[in-house]
């Protein structure tokens, strides 16, 4: 249990040496194949996916791209993906499925793209059919909130069997600034926002939303990146071999089960 | 950086708004005449009410309560409805929500923002669902989602089409995190309907935005949107900002949606009835009487 506030999370999260996916992936798999492009329109930098070795079991990994510097951040569209990188993601979970690959997401996003295109193109249909195709997807999937878990955006990589956050990861309906501007229309009421919405990842698990907390060093996962590599790798590997176990009908029946359960409501 | 443009534009927009308001300085009784937001154009409210609320200038489809939505769709006496005493608890403790549901519920004599239930559509049985704007413009807390999966478990089981009218701001930010995962546990469910080989037709009215279109809104076998409605996943005024180029009219109508290829058809809904039942008997769903009665 952590005696942070929200806003102390938010800030090391938003150290700038926090470690991304370009440090985590060559520190946790072994033999790691990118694949590009979602067939029907284009590749999308902000969403890495390819194949790879997890403690010699291959895996499919599919993950949100934060920049470390401008450029990459550039690149990567500051980790906002447009639709057809959730479609990428999506066409390489089908084939993580016809292949018997478990699925390995890594959430690291503001929210999926605003923007003309990302209309045009169907942003809206594309983080829906994510949601409703992992959810019957017959293999097992794990997702990691790294930093940001933002909205839709988020959501479109975390419908799996188990969810787990680092230590000082966030996810939230809607960033805090965007939720300080609608609810407030002031954005510089953030970190209010951000202490008031439950978005850490003790609230997160106290609501069945994170399975697991993954610790991070003391400071934060800049402090000690190789470390908190091994961290997330420990928890992906016993994650990996606990729901092998399972035959399909009972992994996909609780995984529905998991999001089924969750609403607050009297009657 | 985002929410800065965003609250620039909602402060323009709100100036804009008082500048229109001092504009026009005679007041126009607000039940008398209906200006279109669409075009601009203003009639008579009789007119506007006996063409089921739509513009006779443009054919746009003003936003009806979930109540007179079941009237034009549903056969007379048909309705059965699902849940209708659910109600929304305070998940993250956000200050005021109870009273604001309180609020909502008196002036609108609603529990939530989604009504469900059974009823016949020109003698073919179907789960509906309606969504009403007048409720914190339908956004989509733990009652909507939790009203939505019934509804489609319920198609499921007893072998039935569901056909949903969608509208709605998005996810309700009053739940935190409840309210994201809401979106998951309808899509879960429209997804097992449609795996048991359930129809599902969704009907986009006016406004289908943010997490509902980005979950079941978006999940229809087939989808038809009502004539010049908003639809679309992040909102108009937020993208125009972050572009600096004024969009174009129809970004996020719904006949923006059929060109983008989003959208099966552009349904009128004085002929809903019919089309929605022509779907139903297309789909081998058979009458069960033939003594349905409309109006």
């Amino acid at each position: 249990m952590s005696n942070l506030t929200a806003t102390q999370h938010l800030e090391i999260i938003r150290e700038k040496n926090r470690p991304t996916v370009n440090d985590y992936i060559p520190a946790i798999f072994n033999h790691f194949v990118e694949f590009h492009g979602d067939r029907h329109f284009g590749d999308d930098a902000a969403i890495m996916a390819g194949i790879a070795t997890l403690n010699s079991t291959p895996v499919t990994v599919i993950a949100q791209v934060k920049g470390r510097n401008l450029d990459e951040n550039k690149k990567s569209n500051f980790s906002m993906p447009h639709p057809e990188g959730y479609r990428k993601a999506l066409r390489l979970a089908y084939q993580a499925e016809k292949f018997h690959r478990p699925v390995i997401c890594f959430v690291d996003t503001p929210g999926a793209f605003c923007g003309v295109d990302a209309e045009k193109r169907g942003q809206g249909e594309a983080i829906a059919k994510n949601i409703a195709e992992f959810m019957t997807l017959k293999t097992p999937v794990i997702s990691v909130v790294l930093g940001e878990g933002g909205s839709g955006g988020a959501l479109a990589l975390a419908v799996c069997d188990e969810l787990a956050m680092l230590e000082h990861a966030l996810y939230s309906v809607i960033s805090p600034r965007g939720f300080a501007s609608i609810l407030w229309k002031d954005p510089s009421r953030e970190k209010e926002a951000a202490d008031l919405m439950k978005i850490t990842a003790d609230d997160l698990y106290s609501f069945g939303v994170c399975d697991k907390i993954i610790p991070e060093p003391v400071g934060g996962a800049h402090t000690d990146p190789a470390q908190t590599a091994e961290n997330i790798s420990e928890y992906l590997i016993s994650a990996v071999e606990r729901l092998s176990k399972l035959d399909i009908p009972t992994l996909l029946d609780n995984r529905y089960k998991k999001f089924r359960k969750i609403g607050v409501f009297s009657e | 950086m985002l929410e800065d443009l965003f609250k620039m534009v909602k402060d323009r927009f709100n100036d804009e708004k008082e500048e229109q308001s001092q504009a026009k300085a005679p007041e126009i009784p607000k039940d008398l005449l209906f200006k279109c937001p669409r075009c601009q154009s203003v009639f008579y409210m009789d007119e506007f009410e006996k063409r089921k609320k739509t513009c006779p200038t443009c054919n746009y489809h003003a936003r009806l309560s979930a109540k007179e939505r079941l009237d034009i769709t549903a056969d007379k006496d048909s309705f059965k409805p699902f849940d209708e005493n659910m109600t929304s608890l305070n998940p993250i403790s956000f200050p005021d929500y109870e009273k604001k549901i309180k609020g909502m519920q008196e002036a609108t004599g609603l529990n939530d923002a989604v009504v469900t239930g059974e009823c016949t559509i020109r003698g073919y049985r179907a789960v509906i669902g309606i969504m009403d704007s007048n409720f914190m413009m339908a956004s989509m807390g733990s009652v909507v989602g939790e009203k939505i999966t019934r509804a489609f478990e319920y198609a499921t089981e007893h072998k039935l089409p569901v056909i949903l009218f969608t509208a709605s701001g998005g996810a309700r930010m009053q739940e935190g995190i409840i309210s994201l995962m809401q979106m998951a546990k309808t899509s879960g469910a429209v997804k097992r309907h449609s795996d048991a080989g359930g129809l599902y037709i969704t009907v986009l009215t006016d406004p289908t935005t943010g997490g509902v279109t980005a979950s079941f809104a978006s999940l229809g076998d087939i989808i038809l949107a009502e004539p010049k409605v908003l639809v679309g996943f992040a909102g108009r005024r937020v993208i125009q900002d972050t572009i600096k180029q004024k969009l174009p009219d129809d970004f996020q109508t719904a006949e923006f949606l059929l060109e983008s290829g989003f959208v099966d058809a552009i349904a009128d809904r004085r002929s809903m009835r019919k089309t929605l039942s022509n779907i139903l008997r297309l789909h081998n769903y058979k009458k069960i009487g033939a003594n349905w009665q409309h109006g």
